[in-house]
């Protein structure tokens, strides 16, 4: 459909333009008739291009929102087309020659110059204008038709879910009714036929569990086994005491990492910074969130529409939208004003991995030196929408991996002789950490 | 029927009770939104504050200066980190024409190792915006997530690299500052790796 009504009007402008140029080749007031036209979807492309780093249609950015401009400025403040294109040209120079509103602008966004866009020509400006004139539908029906396809479909599977259940049980029941009716029946017919059940009974002789305690083997055998069993279940929890394995609690701000690291594909280290060059890895400062969250102010998801299993848990675009607007409030970002109000509350983010003081650990020299990926001890964290702890980080999951990681010798001149020295008394190509020492209590231990 | 055999089975159903109480119990020790019991927390835990700690309750009330605070705070006024260096420009469009001025002042027979390192953390930090080559066209923009962001090449901007300094030191309209996360050598690798982006372009 949006396709169609694209050509329709490609189509349109085409026709519009080959009269102009008809028009044009007559007589040169014809242009007054002719700047009304410009392509919206060309406009959109240059728009998205040039413009959208500091405008958009209907909110404030660093610039001004945009919709219907051309309109607006005629209606307000009576300046024409002429001046926009000398505005887009040259802003500087509108505003050094002294023009009212030029300044006035200026001033109400806090002096922020805009860049002269010098190589845009006339037309292209025309379409920039003809898109924020009348952007080009949203394929909302679209994406509004999925969303309510998606939650239709969790909803009956939740139905169904229930109702299976509910069959179980009623069978169940059944069988269970099935079954004493069955022994009743055969009781009676025992009775009948003249059999004394507590006769029969008693007449078995010994009961099974006298017969099991006469039987002193048996009962030693029994014994042992249950102690062993025991102990493996007691030494199985004892072990897991202090390992926080799976740990994911709820965090103040639902910060999805699957959404950032895996649809995204930020870099960890884009907010994790400090783990390329501290002991630490750091959980970002807001600041950081806004050097991307001035412009995302809302969560538009996949192109594909949030997946069902996002729609069971109520991962929906408004909640994540929800967050984003927690982290605003955390941060005192005035999305009316685009400016800070300067009363910021911490969030409390609760950390997950957590090594006992009794052990060093360092961040720099696993990431910059070693060049181990995050994922090694962290997992599949681009896919976590709740970060949970991955690794045990115990000290023999610490060993282990020292046992069994080379160490990255490659391009690092300083420690040349000594890893040479290093492979020459172990005799192998190459070193692993716990052959540089990394078993040593003291390496970690002090 | 029941009636008949309830005594044992009575006692049947009182042990599977226990069994099934005792499993119950340990499995609710296993709650994964709370952090695991510890052998001797007073090993486990630092006697003083580590970097964002989180505090209960109690401790909160008991130390008013922890109150609310657990996040990274800002450094007490006049001080300054270790190998930083003034800057010397204002956060004004004087300032920044001034940067434009501005030479890398890294070594330039090391030029190819600090564009390495200038590649290396060009690709964690901008290229998500401005994309690996610099047209732009980032992950985030070709997901429409953040839009107008310009080339390097755009000849009305005309960047240099004090300039490219500049902007990655303060930020500019909606790109934020990066002096959190580079320190000021780094600032200088990145800003002569993008100064090769342009020309490349």
């Amino acid at each position: 459909m949006k396709k169609v009504t694209y050509r329709n009007q490609i189509s349109r402008v085409l026709g519009v333009s080959l009269v102009v140029f008809l028009l044009f080749s007559i007589s040169i007031f014809a242009q007054d008739g002719a700047v009304a036209s410009g392509d919206p979807a060309k406009g959109k492309a240059l728009f998205n291009q040039n413009c959208a780093a500091c405008h958009a249609l209907n909110r404030k950015m660093t610039g001004p929102a945009l919709a219907n401009v051309e309109s607006r400025l005629n209606a307000d403040e009576g300046l024409d087309r002429e001046w926009i294109y000398a505005w887009v040209k040259n802003s500087p120079g509108v505003i050094k020659s002294g023009d009212d509103y030029a300044n006035k602008v200026f001033n109400e966004y806090n002096q922020a110059p805009m860049t002269p866009f010098p190589t845009l020509s006339n037309d292209d400006i025309d379409n920039i204008l003809a898109y924020t004139a009348a952007p080009p539908p949203e394929p909302v029906a679209a994406s509004a038709a999925v969303a309510e396809g998606g939650e239709g479909g969790s909803s009956s599977t939740g139905i169904s879910n229930e109702m299976i259940l509910g069959a179980l049980v009623i069978i169940l029941g059944l069988l269970v009714m099935m079954l004493v009716l069955v022994q009743g029946t055969l009781k009676r017919i025992a009775v009948a036929n003249g059999l004394d059940l507590e006769k029969a009974k008693s007449e078995s002789g010994l009961p099974l569990w006298k017969a099991f305690a006469q039987n002193q083997f048996l009962v030693l055998v029994t014994v042992v086994i249950l102690l062993l069993s025991g102990a493996y279940f007691v030494y199985g929890w004892m072990m897991q005491v202090g390992v926080d394995q799976g740990y994911e609690p709820i965090q103040e701000i639902h910060y999805s990492h699957k959404v950032h690291a895996g649809d995204n594909k930020i870099d960890c280290k884009y907010c994790h910074s400090s783990a390329r060059v501290s002991k630490t890895s750091g959980i970002p400062s807001l600041n950081v969130c806004m050097n991307c969250h001035k412009s995302i102010y809302e969560y538009k998801g996949n192109p594909e529409g949030p997946s069902q299993e996002d729609l069971a848990n109520g991962y929906t675009n408004e909640f994540y939208t929800g967050e984003i607007k927690k982290l605003y409030k955390a941060v005192g970002w005035d999305e009316e004003n685009q400016s800070y109000t300067g009363e910021s509350k911490p969030v409390e983010w609760i950390r997950i991995h957590n090594l006992p003081d009794l052990v060093y650990f360092n961040h720099s020299q696993h990431v910059s030196v070693a060049g181990i990926e995050c994922q090694t001890c962290h997992g599949p964290v681009e896919e976590m929408e709740i970060m949970s702890q991955f690794a045990p980080l115990t000290m023999g999951w610490c060993i282990n991996c020292h046992r069994e990681t080379n160490v990255k010798v490659e391009n690092n001149e300083y420690y040349a002789k000594i890893h040479e020295e290093l492979s020459k008394k172990y005799g192998v190509e190459e070193l692993t950490a716990a052959q540089m020492g990394g078993l040593e209590c003291g390496k970690c231990h002090y | 029927m029941f009636q008949k055999s309830s005594p044992k089975m009575m006692n049947n159903f009182i042990k599977v009770g226990i069994a099934f109480g005792l499993v119950l119990l340990m499995a609710s020790c296993s709650n994964k939104r709370r952090p695991n019991y510890q052998y001797m927390p007073n090993m486990y835990e630092p006697v003083g504050y580590e970097t964002y700690q989180g505090f209960n309750e109690d401790e909160v009330t008991r130390i008013a200066l922890f109150k609310g605070v657990s996040e990274a705070m800002l450094p007490p006024d006049n001080t300054i980190p270790r190998g930083w260096m003034p800057y010397g420009l204002e956060n004004t469009i004087e300032g920044k024409e001034l940067s434009r001025l501005k030479t890398s002042p890294l070594d330039s027979l090391k030029s190819e190792a600090n564009l390495a390192k200038g590649k290396e953390l060009f690709n964690i930090y901008c290229a998500i915006c401005h994309g690996p080559k610099g047209d732009g066209q980032g992950t985030l923009v070709k997901r429409e997530k953040i839009l107008g962001v310009p080339s390097y090449a755009d000849a009305a901007r005309d960047i240099t690299v004090g300039s490219t300094y500049h902007v990655i030191y303060y930020g500019l309209n909606s790109m934020g500052s990066y002096a959190v996360q580079l320190n000021h050598e780094e600032r200088w690798q990145v800003a002569e790796y993008v100064m090769k982006l342009k020309q490349d372009l």
